[in-house]
Formats: structure tokens, sequence, C-alpha cells
């Protein structure tokens, strides 16, 4: 590798490179979204979504809180999984060259993506070589982030979601609103009015007499999917793990479209976050016991499929794996941020956070909802938009994500580094000129008399009432009575009650 | 510059206050195994590596560490019950037979799904499939070429590699006996038959005992009850994709086998 002086201000986040910067490009899905209150107050109006929300969360806190209660020394299993990833992060290069090798040695192909645009043209790529109109998918995060759909739909591909949510996402038009249940904004009513309208007009229709029942609809969804898995030529999906000294990639989840998609296709492209990197086999252990009983409340989800490379007679001939930075070496970079990148995507700070479960995911203004969102999204797409300033305020900070988070990641404290850089690079604002002229003021007992002096008049005036808003503090008075000021400081009772005695 | 070498530059860059080296293991020593145990193959060199590598710290820190062979028989006994109990707790059958019963088991149980079709993996005992009732009809693996074929298909038996008793998990590396990959998921009833022996305590005496092994790596499927959604209002439907009935028979070892794994296992677990 040959040194290159431009690189070392694109990983500043300097002017660098001009074709690939450091932060991800907000995608156009997201670039007009209102800053956070103003999309939660929008979500917030919803009452069956509310409805659903709390009833989701609360379920899968409970079945999370049972399972985890079951682990004898769970606190240690999250040390051992933090510290997992930490090895692998703090020596990322080490470990994603060390994968590279072992999946080429297993006969994959490995393909590197400096941001979504270059993953998404390496895998039309590949898709177009194979001429073929249509893939099956796997439901993953990172393809939604980079919009690999779009991607392919432009270059006349039609990419087929295969996880049941995801297809209710998908067939009702719509965005997915939990990490792990990305259509619980949705009621069965709903679902089924949209499998009756919409399946026909992309493969096998819904049955006639199909009705709301959860598993007459999951039957409806298996039919209209298997059709597309027995034809599918090309898989497509991400992996929850990538093992560095084996070149094992790890898929888990639920339903058994994961097993599909990666088994019966001729050709698997998998796109894989840098970040999902583990050093060694070993360190399956902890994250194989983390995951399941962080994200569904299951002691074990029902499938994980491990596959190294190519398996001659078994599954697809033909392997790809695209590794995605797409601004994560820009969280790498920063000494506390970087943890983030310890995120197993579990979903478990979404279902205990108590602003999540009541605006949903869509507010968050990203795939990555939750607590998890508000940190990530600003880390991997900078602060330039209205949304991700909002996002590090999206928060009470009570602390109860970094206490469900399996990989111990900090999040309150994310938060708050978070919201002191947006604030930093916001310039003058109402609150910092507050606080300056609060600096100012305290910092002379003179100016503080003269201050007081002016606010017990002010009291006098108002005679006691509740100031119900004062200009220029709207969002904060709109939500909180301001105490009027009383008539008479503590300087004035004292010189009044005990003359000028030592004053 | 290369995507690639752009990549590597900036993650290194990134970390460049990170002054510690890489973890010992990450050299070209991955499967290093058990240095005592070398040259024993499959089944009995996963026993023994297990021991190694839990030294090595995988094992520790994840509650009760040792896994197959555990000293004594009340704690082996403990161990597959609460195999049977986990599994059964996903809403899978589970049946417990002796070596003998297995063939009277598979008939009675695909009888009773009403199963009139049969894929067979390459190297599953025959003598298992002995007292089949005769209108199951078979198809031998290899003679299975398309997807499709394999849809019309309403069952397959296999055994498995591991079985996990705090999950209720089997674990396939579909090697003989097992089939490849799609076997177990286009029909819709899988039978895994599990041998005691291969029942492990929890998933780490799992993931050692599964590692790969260099240039002949087997894909890993992990099974925990029938496939499941709770994607429609978060209620639970059993049976999207994969085979919507699992059924798991585990097979008592043989007394002679019971005596081996004891004399195998000596000092472990203490």
């Amino acid at each position: 590798m040959s040194p290159d002086p431009a690189h070392d201000r694109a990983v500043d986040g300097g002017a660098g490179h001009a074709a690939y910067p450091p932060v991800q490009v907000t995608s156009p899905t997201f670039v007009g979204m209102p800053k956070f209150p103003k999309a939660a107050r929008a979500e917030l109006a919803n009452a069956q979504q509310r409805r659903n929300l709390r009833h989701a969360t609360h379920t899968i806190r409970d079945k999370r809180a049972h399972v985890v209660a079951e682990v004898d020394d769970w606190e240690a299993l999250r040390v051992k999984g933090a510290d997992a990833k930490d090895e692998a992060l703090t020596h990322l290069a080490d470990y994603l060259e060390r994968l590279e090798e072992s999946l080429t040695a297993n006969g994959a192909v490995v393909h590197w993506a400096r941001d979504a645009a270059e993953a998404n043209r390496i895998v039309v790529d590949i898709v177009r070589a194979k001429e073929v109109d249509e893939v099956v998918k796997v439901k993953s995060m990172v393809t939604q982030e980079i919009e690999l759909n779009e991607a392919l739909e432009a270059a006349g591909v039609s990419a087929w979601e295969t996880d049941l949510a995801e297809l209710i996402v998908q067939l009702g038009h719509d965005r997915p609103s939990h990490i792990l249940v990305p259509a619980i904004h949705r009621n069965r009513k709903e679902i089924r009015d949209i499998f009756v309208r919409e399946m026909g007009a992309v493969g096998r229709p819904a049955p006639e007499d199909l009705t709301d029942d959860p598993a007459r609809l999951a039957e409806a969804a298996r039919l209209h999917l298997r059709e597309k898995f027995m034809r599918a030529k090309v898989g497509i999906s991400g992996a929850n793990f990538a093992v560095a000294d084996t070149g094992t990639l790890v898929v888990v989840e639920s339903e058994g479209n994961g097993r599909m998609c990666l088994t019966l296709p001729e050709t698997l492209i998998s796109v894989v976050g840098i970040e999902k990197v583990l050093p060694t086999w070993d360190d399956l252990s902890a994250m194989l016991q983390l995951l399941p009983r962080s994200s569904t409340g299951e002691r074990m989800n029902p499938y994980t499929t491990m596959w190294t490379g190519v398996h001659e007679g078994d599954g697809p001939q033909e392997v790809h794996v695209v590794l995605l930075d797409n601004g994560r070496s820009h969280v790498l970079a920063d000494r506390v941020g970087r943890q983030a990148l310890r995120c197993i995507r579990c979903s478990a700070c979404l279902n205990v956070c108590p602003v999540y479960e009541r605006t949903g995911g869509h507010a968050y203004g990203s795939v990555y909802p939750g607590p998890i969102g508000a940190v990530l999204n600003p880390q991997l797409r900078g602060t330039a938009s209205d949304i991700d300033r909002s996002l590090p305020y999206a928060s009470s900070l009570c602390g109860a994500c970094f206490d469900a988070c399996p990989v111990r990641i900090n999040i309150p404290e994310l938060l708050v580094e978070l919201r002191g850089k947006v604030v930093e690079e916001s310039g003058p604002t109402a609150e910092s000129a507050a606080m300056k002229a609060a600096a100012w003021v305290l910092s002379d007992p003179r100016r503080l008399a003269t201050a007081q002096k002016a606010a017990t008049i002010a009291g006098r005036l108002t005679g006691g009432r509740t100031i119900r808003s004062v200009p220029g503090l709207g969002a904060w008075t709109n939500a909180r009575d301001l105490p009027s000021p009383p008539t008479e400081t503590f300087r004035q009772w004292w010189v009044r009650e005990h003359g000028n005695e030592d004053a | 510059m290369s995507a690639r070498d752009e990549i590597l530059s900036r993650v290194r860059d990134a970390v460049a206050d990170v002054t510690t080296p890489p973890r010992a293991s990450t050299g070209t020593t991955s499967t290093e195994g058990a240095p005592g145990s070398a040259g024993s193959a499959s089944a009995a060199g996963s026993a023994s590596s297990a021991s190694s590598a839990g030294s090595a710290g995988s094992g520790d820190g994840a509650g009760s560490g040792d896994g197959a062979a555990r000293g004594e028989g009340s704690a082996r006994d403990e161990t597959l019950d609460l195999f049977a109990e986990n599994v059964a707790d996903y809403r899978a059958t589970v049946v417990r037979a002796t070596g003998e019963e297995v063939p009277g088991v598979l008939a009675d149980v695909l009888s009773d799904l009403g199963c009139r079709s049969l894929v067979v993996p390459s190297g599953l005992d025959p003598a298992w499939l002995g007292r089949l009732p005769d209108m199951v009809a078979t198809l031998p693996e290899s003679e299975v070429t398309s997807h499709r074929q394999l849809d019309a298909v309403d069952a397959v038996v296999t055994t498995a590699s591991v079985g996990i008793a705090v999950t209720g998990t089997i674990v396939l590396d579909h090697a003989a006996g097992q089939g490849r990959r799609e076997l177990t998921l286009v029909p819709d009833t899988h039978v895994c038959v599990v041998a005691e022996r291969d029942v492990v305590h929890d998933v780490s005496d799992a993931v050692t005992r599964l590692r790969p092994s260099p240039g002949s790596a087997r894909p890993l499927t992990w099974i925990s009850g029938p496939s499941a959604t709770s994607d429609i209002e978060l209620q639970r439907v059993e049976g999207v994709h994969g085979p919507r009935t699992l059924v798991v028979v585990i097979v008592a070892d043989p007394a002679a086998a019971q005596v081996a794994d004891a004399v195998d296992a000596p000092g472990r677990g203490h």
C-alpha cells in the first residue's frame, strides 16, 4: 500500500477525498426529514401506533428480562461480548485483512466499498452479470442503510424482501419502524388489507378468503414467497457476524426465510459492515448467548446459518462478500464514540426506551431508530441536517438503554457528547447566549444585584402570576411554567432584616 | 488508491491512539486445537479439544462450563433432561428412545403425521427406515435434482451433530446422515435423531466442538424449534418458511458407549 497524503484529511473529516467523504451521504429518503421533535409530534398523534408500540416494547422487554435472569453471570457475558467487539474494532485493519484471507481461501470473492454508492454498484454489477431480473433478500439493516433495493430497482431488478415484517413494509410502500419487528406499527387488519391489495401485483395473490388471523396471514406469506424462493438465482443478505480467523459468516433469524435465501440460490451476495468482524471463532460463544436473549427474548432464535465461503455441492456455489465502510471508519476515529460500533442490532435499547415507546421508529429519520439510532445516525452521517442535529436530544438520559445493551454501549454518555458537539458546531443560539449572559452576570456581585433588582421589579409587576411564555424560550416554556420572580431577593431580605451588618 | 487500501488505511488512522497489540491468538495459528490430542478426528477429537479450548478462556464466565461428558452420571442426566425439556419448550415434539427402538419410533412418528413421502440423506443408517409403512415413498438424496422436487416431499429424517441442553438447540453440520442444507429446509416435517453422547451442556461447549477445521469447513444450521414469527401484533405463529413440524428423537447411548464416555473424560468439570 502506498501512502497517500490525501487520505489523512479524508479521515479527519476535512476537505480530503471529494468522491468518498468520510461520513455517509444522507439518503434522499431522509434528507427533508424534519427534526425529531416535529416528527415525533406527528407520530404521537397516532393512537393506534402508540398502543401497538406500548404492547410490543413491554412484551419483548418482559421476555428479555426473564431469559436474561436465567443466565448465571449475564454481566460477565456482557463484558466478554464488549471485549470481543473492542478487540476487533481497535485492531480492525488486522482483522479485516485476516477475514479477507480466510474468505478467499474458502472460495468467496471479497469486495470493498467505501460508501453506499460503491456498494450498490458492486452488487448491481454482480446481479447484472447473472442476467436475472429479481433477487431474494434476507432482512438486513445494512442493505436498508445503503438503499440497495432502490439501486436494484433503478437497474431493473426486483428485490423481494422475504422476512414477514419486511414483506408487509415493502408491500405497504412503507418504512420499517423497529429493528426487530419492522411492521409493529401495523395491526392485523391493515396487514390483511395490504396482502389482499398488493400480493397479486408482484406474484402469487393472497387467498381470496384471507382473514386477519396471524396464522392465516403467515400462511399467505409462505405461499407467496415460496414461489420466489424456488426460482431465485441470486440471494442477498447481510451478516450478524463475520469471523476473521475462520472466514465464517453468521445470519441469525426466526422464520426460515434466511435459510431459504442463503441456501437455495446459485449466487449469494452478502453486504457486511466492517464493524461486524469478530476476531475468532470462540467469540461466537458470547455473541450467540447475548444476541437472541437481548433481541427476541428467547434462549436461542429458531435458525442460525453459518457458512464459510463456498461449500461444494451444498448451497450457493458463487459467494460474494462486500465489506462496507460508509462512515464507520469516521465513527471509529472518535475515541469515545467508537463504542457505538459494538452494536449488534439487537434492539433491546428500543424496547426499554421511554421516548421510543411513545414516538416509534419513524420519527428518528433513519433505518436505525431508538437510542442507538440517536447516537449512530449523527455519528455516521454527521450533524449537517436538522434531523441529525436534533437526534442527540431524543432522549431523557434515563440510562435504561445502557443497562439493556448486551455489549455495554454507554448510550447516555454518547448522547451527552454529541449534544456538546451539536452546540459547539451550531454557533450562537438562544441557549448558548443565555448561558453566556448568565456567566457574565454571575461573575460580578454588582451586576448580580442590579439584575436581581430588575427581576424583583418584574415580580411585582406580574403580581405572583405564573409566567407561561417567554419570548425566545418557546420550546422550554411550552411544556413548563416558569416560576415568577419573587418580589424581594435574598440579599434584599437580608439587608432589611439584619441591616448592613456584614455586607 | 483502491477501496480496499483506502478503507484499511482509514481504519488504521482511526485507531492510531491504540497501542496494545492484537490478541495473541490472531496470528496464523487460528485453529491450534488441542496440542495434546493431535490427530484425533471428529467425535473423539472434539471432546478432547473441548477441554483445551476451555482452558484457553472460552469456557469461563458463561455459566456451567463443561460439556458432553460431565464427570458424574447425575449431572449428565440433568443435562439430558434439560435438553429434552428445552426442545419441547419450543413446541417441538420430543421422543426418547433406545437405539433398537429408533426404527419403530420413526415409523410411528411419520405415520402419525400422515407423511406420504420422505427424502433420505446419504449416509443415514438404512436400518432406521426398516419399518416404514408401505405408503411412505422414499427419495434418496442423490436423486434430488431440483428444489421443486423437494418441495413435493413431506418429510426428512436426519441425524444431528450437536445438541445444546441450555438452549434446546440442535446443530447440523450437514455431514453424512444430515443431508445437504436444502433437505432440512424445504420439506414441511423434519425428524431429527440426536444421540445422547452428542448433547452438550451449553452454547460455549457447542461452539468449541463445532470449530471449523481449516480447509474443510462445513456449513452449520442451528435449529431451535420450528420456524416462527411474531411479526404480526407480536402474536407467535409457528411455521413460516422452514419445516413447520420438528420432531427430535433422543437416542440413549448403548451401555458400552456410556462407559467409554466416562473413561474418556477424566478430571473434566473440576
